[in-house]
């Protein structure tokens, strides 16, 4: 059952080091924060299953949900930032 | 108890497959808006899985509380995010991506 778990991480690592070709290569800047937003939605699940192989899920469940709340303020603040970046009147 | 944890296994194979799907159509779609559309959903389904099957695997502890809270808290801030970087993008001006057809080349 732990093997599960060892093999589970080394899938999410490799799903999470795909859209890093998107935050370097994107067009515009919402195209970074999006993967920047994707690869932290899936790093919470790769802490989560950290916490399984370790056996250490009490303390891992509650980094989790900081980083959930950390990832969303940032993207929400990102999006604030750029709805006012609209007045300065750059393409 | 082996039933239990097959099928968590299940359950949290699944929600792998849904972000290994968000993570492809983030790369592969031509536009911001299909790359949003992709990875807002797909993620969003992924997680709440992949916390379903913990949930499933941990039995009913503090544990799967605190598991069940993140599911609630994914499942409200996820779309959110999406939503509000979409926003963002459409008062930003960013044009939609349009199939280029012999019918409207006309457009450019």
């Amino acid at each position: 059952m732990d093997k599960y778990f060892v093999y589970l991480g080394v899938v999410l690592t490799v799903i999470i080091l795909i859209p890093l070709y998107r935050i370097l290569r994107g067009p515009t800047l919402f195209d970074r924060m999006l993967g920047a937003g994707a690869v932290g939605t899936k790093t919470m699940v790769l802490i989560l299953t950290i916490g399984f192989i370790f056996n250490r899920v009490d303390m891992f469940i509650d980094i989790t949900l900081a980083y959930a709340i950390l990832n969303f303020i940032g993207t929400i603040a990102i999006a604030k930032y750029l709805l006012t970046l609209k007045s300065r009147g750059k393409p | 108890m082996t039933f239990q944890f097959l099928l968590a296994n299940l359950v949290v194979t699944a929600g792998a497959f849904f972000l290994l799907v968000g993570s492809v159509g983030l790369v592969r779609l031509p536009d911001f808006y299909a790359r949003a559309h992709a990875t807002g959903k797909s993620d969003t389904l992924g997680v709440i899985l992949v916390t379903l099957g913990l949930v499933i695997h941990e039995g009913l502890t503090l544990n799967s509380a605190k598991l069940a809270l993140i599911l609630v808290f994914v499942g409200l801030t996820n779309p959110t995010a999406t939503h509000a970087l979409m926003r963002a993008a459409i008062r930003f001006g960013l044009k939609p991506w349009f199939r280029k057809d012999a019918s409207d080349d006309k457009e450019g």
